[in-house]
């Protein structure tokens, strides 16, 4: 079998895959997420947390939960990053350096999962599994009960509540992330994937004996990638043999990546009561991810570089294992939703692949996004794109039944407005300082490049790594810590303030008059919005790395 | 022409404009300014051609853009100057209680002072009539020249403050102060002083700052950017690119657009009392509509005649046209009109004819010809009975026919000089639909706009008259109780509900209306309760407030979708000028092929500002409207000013480049 058949046969069972979980796991969620019903477990959580489950909350108060609740698990994270010298099972290893730790808690927390220290040799078992892979969960949950909160703010009407946040966190993950990760653990070991705590010893080809580490990677693994987070047991990642062994393993790790933030436009429609709206926002997102993988694939197979041109293929910083298609698949999997998970060195990609797989993160993670956070990101991307184009029919602007005026355009305004600012300002800053060319892992186009990966992917919560660049001195733990903790929350904050905003209004009638936001005429704006949007905010960045390379 | 030499006569204040505190209400333009001055600092410091050329062309933009805002302020101005020529000062005649009269001035006239007011004099304030009759000349108001009754009592009592009296003697009692009567709120609003950002302009203006937030976030980070990549560049042309990628376009033009969708409906003789209920009037989706002189004549017209057995069509036609020769009532000459339409001559009346004229008594009315022939036209009871017959059954069941429809049956009946008579058939009246209704109720629904018919009808007459009009529903026999209640409910369902009136039993409805137009004819309660007066009391109007609306929004929309679409050929204009040095390979991205780097980013600069200039006469107008349903007027405008937004200005700023490469030392 060519590679080209064999790449377009894995992306066909790829979507046959989505398109058969769509449907009953999107319908599941809603069912979850609208149920009045508490199971017994999630009751006992709730005794013991001293939660109301009946408690409605408004925005106010569930922005503040939510807020609240990841600044908490930022701290109780960097405790025991910091202090895992004394937690069992954790290898001998010493606890993190202060910035590090900062840094790599509030990657975990907020579904970035950016690391700046390599997994398998900085953190032992205790702080992967009770530290980082509790977060995977809960940091995906949180995502789902923002995109639900928003979802409420369109049901709801004249209501001063969004539901209950401490309700909705404990569901998403013992409902829904936690069977399905189970599930998914176990085929990632039917596949090979390592799940022990021994180390193994194998002899190289020199001859030479080398310890290979071990662990629970495969529980750690599944959640990674369905949770959207991206942070490897290993610091190859994906590409570590004992995380993706074979091709088929890498075939499910982009259907776990994928299955969440598809299934989720299935419960928008569902929950909304109009299903074809939730095909509308699939459709968004799906023709930019397929154009995104096109170019990607194109740009990789065809290896459209000098290096690899001379080299008669772009294999470098590739598996030899999954090859160009395979690693081009994972690349724009990866990106664009806010996973991170690498199974190829981005730093490696041609500069049109690398710059595809930039703007799938600079297009603010909707193809199809985060676990959550794609869902309010796109959502969040209509509002605009009504806004301009719904004054072109002569009504003031409206969505889904919901007035937008000035309120809601201001929360909107600051949320797309807060993402590439950060991106920006922190590029800028970094690039400011004359030591961050020493950082770089390469001169010129491609140094930049990397320095405006790392805050694209920090401040769009996704935390792949272009490499090259080194970035574990003080200033880049802090900036680019700090661009993920207000990436992340907030535009939570401000959908959280748009959702109760929204809430409070009563719906307007559909008529003629209304523009309609299920046809593929508002898909092709919504998309449109989308792309002009990012270009122009990144065009000259765009311009002075990936362009000028690709352009050579 | 026309629209230059305005443009001509506001430059002193466009300049004007310039004055930071009054661009800071639009902060695009104030980026702009404050860009022209670091500009202007910049050239003086390192003059050349480029320079001197950037700083020029950014002061011009915000120039065009004062520009385009004095312009469409300067019509309202026109009209005001000409309103306040009719508030001359005015003597009041102010009536004591005990009946003296003293002469005040009119600005000294307080609420509830009554004031006599004789032939010839101008009314001195706004204020009911509370004795006598007088015909009022309002055309200072409405433009209207033919003069109208005003008397006391009833929906007719308003007078106007600046309208002259023609003849009689009324007391008016006062009922706005001086500084707030109707002429001050037309002055203030047509010239705009009291113009205050609508609610979707505050929603737009927020989006336009965020936009400029984020290109001010990109050009300022690309400073850094640039000098790694070791193309430092120049203030000027970073300046030059964040003019480029803010939206001016929109900006500039932004509050021409609302002032030009006021003025729009002046000139259609609506005063909108705000901006936002004009927004609303575009948001509609209930009309209430009173049946008569909106969708009917408001006089019942024959519509068809029903010959009796035995009775040539002929013969009833001539017969009805000679009972109806001499009735002057609007049923009457109706009556003669459809007989000459359908055939009839037009012979006199026979010399020797006398006309029988319409009592209550007899209900009929006629005419006797010299050669003793009578014939009667009335309800069929009094025909028969004055014809000392029964009705036939084939008329009996016509004139049933026509009352369940809605219409009235008149009976036509004759005798001859020998007494015998007959009837000869029925004229059928109804109340006719205006022209040209019935197309516009199905734009309206094309618009997903519902019609309601208000009328005072039972339920049958209503009904039918509705189907005929199409209008989606009706009320019958409607209260002002009723109108009241069913604005409710469409609001309660999340519509907005328009609809007229003048009657002071209106001012409730009116008030709780999104949009209530009251009629200039209608009483101060009903003016004061609407938020809109249309000056030609004209109920068919509220159609075009709603298509001003409509247009009002697409205007703004169409603009920022234009402005924005613009960048992206400004990035390939740009772009590649300030980093073909440092990167070669970027030369591929100028598209254009522009001379020079200097002439490619200065052209989209000039490209930029005369975008504007080329935009006013589009603002002002307002994008063309047709009725049609969302989806059809989204994808032509999305055709129009999406697309055409991209692919515009890559063929301007090409062209300008060809002038531009040719001034010194910036040609390749």
């Amino acid at each position: 079998m060519s590679d080209a058949t064999s790449g377009l046969l894995t992306i066909a069972v790829l979507v046959a895959l989505l398109a058969a979980a769509y449907v009953p796991l999107g319908d599941y969620m809603a069912r979850v997420l609208t149920s009045t019903r508490h199971l017994r477990v999630e009751r006992t959580v709730y005794r013991l947390t001293g939660v109301d489950p009946a408690a409605e909350q408004g925005a106010r108060s569930y922005a503040t939960s939510v807020v609240g609740f990841s600044l908490v698990s930022v701290v109780v994270l960097m405790a025991i990053l910091l202090g895992q010298a004394h937690l069992p099972m954790s290898r001998d290893l010493p606890g993190m350096p202060w910035w590090m730790s900062f840094n790599t808690a509030v990657s975990f927390v907020t579904n970035t999962n950016w690391q700046s220290y390599a997994g398998e040799s900085t953190l032992g078992f205790a702080a992967q599994m009770a530290g980082l892979a509790v977060q995977n969960f809960l940091s995906a949950a949180v995502g789902i009960a923002v995109a639900v909160a928003l979802l409420r703010g369109f049901t709801k009407s004249r209501s001063g509540t969004l539901g209950n946040f401490w309700v909705d966190l404990t569901r998403a993950t013992v409902r829904i992330l936690l069977p399905l990760a189970f599930v998914a653990a176990l085929l990632l070991v039917l596949g090979g994937v390592v799940q022990s705590f021994t180390d193994t010893t194998i002899t190289t080809l020199a001859g030479h004996s080398q310890v290979l580490t071990g662990g629970p990677v495969a529980s750690q693994e599944s959640i990674k990638e369905l949770g959207n987070n991206g942070g490897g047991f290993f610091n190859a990642n994906s590409a570590h043999p004992f995380e993706n062994p074979t091709a088929l393993t890498n075939l499910l790790q982009v259907f776990l990546i994928l299955v969440l933030p598809v299934a989720l436009t299935r419960t928008l429609g569902t929950m909304l009561g109009n299903r074809r709206q939730g095909l509308a926002v699939l459709s968004v997102m799906g023709l930019l991810w397929s154009v995104s993988l096109a170019v990607t694939t194109w740009a990789e197979v065809g290896g459209h570089s000098a290096a690899a041109r001379a080299a008669g293929a772009a294999m470098e910083g590739k598996e030899t294992r999954f090859g160009e298609w395979a690693s081009a698949l994972f690349a724009v999997a990866t990106t664009g939703t806010s996973t991170g998970a690498v199974n190829a060195s981005h730093d490696s990609l041609t500069p049109a692949g690398g710059g595809a797989v930039l703007v799938n993160m600079m297009l603010g993670e909707v193809v199809p996004g985060g676990v959550g956070a794609g869902l309010y990101g796109i959502l969040v991307m209509a509002i605009l794109t009504v806004f301009v184009a719904g004054l072109m029919v002569g009504r003031t602007p409206e969505l889904l039944g919901k007035k937008i005026s000035a309120r809601q355009m201001t929360y909107v305004a600051l949320y797309t407005l807060t993402t590439p600012a950060l991106v920006l300002v922190g590029t800028g800053a970094a690039i400011a300082r004359g030591s961050t060319a020493d950082a770089m892992g390469n001169p010129g186009g491609h140094g930049f490049s990397e320095v405006l990966y790392a805050y694209t992917s920090a401040a769009n919560n996704n935390g792949s790594a272009f490499g090259g660049i080194t970035v574990t001195s003080d200033f880049f733990q802090l900036t680019l810590g700090l661009a993920m903790l207000l990436g992340r929350l907030v535009p939570i904050v401000l959908v959280l303030l748009l959702a109760g905003s929204l809430a409070a209004q009563g719906k307007v009638p559909v008529t003629a008059g209304t523009l309609p936001t299920h046809t593929p005429l508002f898909v092709g704006m919504l998309v449109a919005v989308l792309v002009v949007m990012t270009g122009l905010t990144y065009f000259p960045a765009l311009a002075l790395g990936p362009i000028a390379e690709a352009l050579t | 022409m026309n629209l230059l030499s305005q443009a001509g006569h506001q430059l002193p204040d466009a300049f004007r404009k310039l004055d930071p505190r009054h661009l800071w209400r639009a902060p695009v333009m104030f980026l702009v300014l404050l860009g022209s001055v670091a500009t202007t600092v910049a050239a003086v410091g390192d003059p050349s051609v480029f320079t001197i050329s950037i700083a020029a062309w950014l002061w011009l933009t915000v120039l065009f853009g004062n520009l385009a805002e004095a312009v469409a302020e300067g019509r309202g101005k026109a009209q005001a100057a000409s309103l306040r020529a009719t508030r001359t000062d005015t003597v009041a005649r102010r009536l004591a209680p005990d009946g003296t009269e003293t002469e005040v001035a009119a600005t000294q006239l307080k609420v509830g002072d009554r004031v006599v007011v004789e032939a010839g004099e101008v009314v001195p304030g706004d204020g009911d009539i509370v004795e006598g009759i007088a015909s009022v000349d309002e055309s200072a108001i409405t433009g209207e020249s033919a003069p109208v009754i005003r008397e006391a009592g009833g929906d007719r009592s308003a007078v106007t403050g600046g309208t002259r009296v023609l003849s009689d003697r009324i007391v008016v009692r006062i009922t706005a102060a001086a500084g707030d009567t109707f002429l001050d709120k037309m002055i203030a609003l047509v010239e705009g002083t009291s113009r205050r950002k609508t609610p979707n302009e505050i929603a737009l203006s927020i989006l336009l700052a965020s936009l400029t937030l984020v290109f001010l976030a990109a050009v300022a980070t690309l400073a850094p950017m640039a000098t790694y990549a070791g193309a430092p560049q120049d203030l000027v042309v970073l300046v030059a690119l964040l003019v480029c990628l803010i939206p001016t376009t929109i900006g500039a033009l932004l509050s021409a657009i609302g002032i030009a969708g006021m003025d729009r409906l002046v000139r259609v003789n609506v005063l909108a009392m705000s901006g936002r209920a004009v927004e609303a009037a575009g948001d509609v989706s209930t009309l209430l509509l009173d049946k008569t002189g909106t969708i009917t004549y408001g006089n019942r017209q024959a519509s068809r005649f029903v010959a009796a057995p035995g009775v040539s069509e002929e013969e009833l036609r001539d017969t009805a046209r000679l009972a109806s020769l001499a009735d002057q009532t609007p049923e009457g000459r109706s009556v003669v009109e459809l007989a000459l339409t359908q055939g009839a001559d037009d012979r006199l009346l026979p010399a020797g004819a006398t006309f029988v004229e319409f009592t209550a008594q007899t209900r009929m009315s006629g005419v006797d010809l010299a050669d003793g022939t009578q014939v009667r036209k009335g309800a069929g009871s009094a025909v028969a009975q004055w014809l000392g017959i029964d009705q036939p059954p084939e008329v009996r069941d016509v004139v049933e026919e026509v009352s369940r429809e809605g219409g009235t049956p008149l009976v036509i009946g004759r005798t001859d000089a020998s007494g015998s008579g007959a009837v000869l058939g029925v004229i059928h009246l109804k109340d006719v639909v205006k022209d040209g209704m019935v197309a516009r109720f199905a734009e309206l629904r094309a618009m997903g706009i519902r019609t309601v018919m208000i009328t005072g009808d039972n339920a049958l007459t209503a009904q039918a008259i509705a189907a005929e009009a199409g209008v989606d529903d009706f009320l019958a026999e409607a209260t002002p109780e009723d109108k009241m209640a069913y604005i409710r409910r469409e609001q309660e369902g999340g519509r907005l509900v328009a609809m007229t009136g003048d009657g002071t039993n209106d001012a409730p409805a009116l008030a709780a209306a999104d949009v209530g137009v009251a009629m200039n004819s209608g009483t101060a309660a009903a003016k004061e309760a609407g938020n809109m007066v249309d000056l030609d009391s004209d109920p068919t109007k509220l159609i075009d407030v709603v298509e001003i609306g409509k247009q009002l929004l697409i205007t703004r929309g169409a603009l920022t979708t234009f402005s924005i679409a613009n960048d992206v050929a400004k990035y390939f204009a740009i772009i590649p000028a300030m980093f073909v040095t440092a990167y070669p390979s970027l030369d591929r991205l100028n598209v254009m092929g522009l001379s020079s780097p200097e002439s490619a980013i200065l052209s989209a600069v000039v490209f930029n500002a005369l975008v504007i200039v080329a935009l006013i006469p589009l603002a002002l107008r307002g994008v063309r409207f047709r009725a049609a349903s969302a989806t059809s007027v989204l994808r032509r405008n999305i055709l129009v000013f999406g697309v055409g937004g991209l692919v515009v200005p890559f063929v301007g700023i090409k062209l300008v480049d060809l002038i531009v490469s040719t001034l010194p030392g910036l040609g390749s």
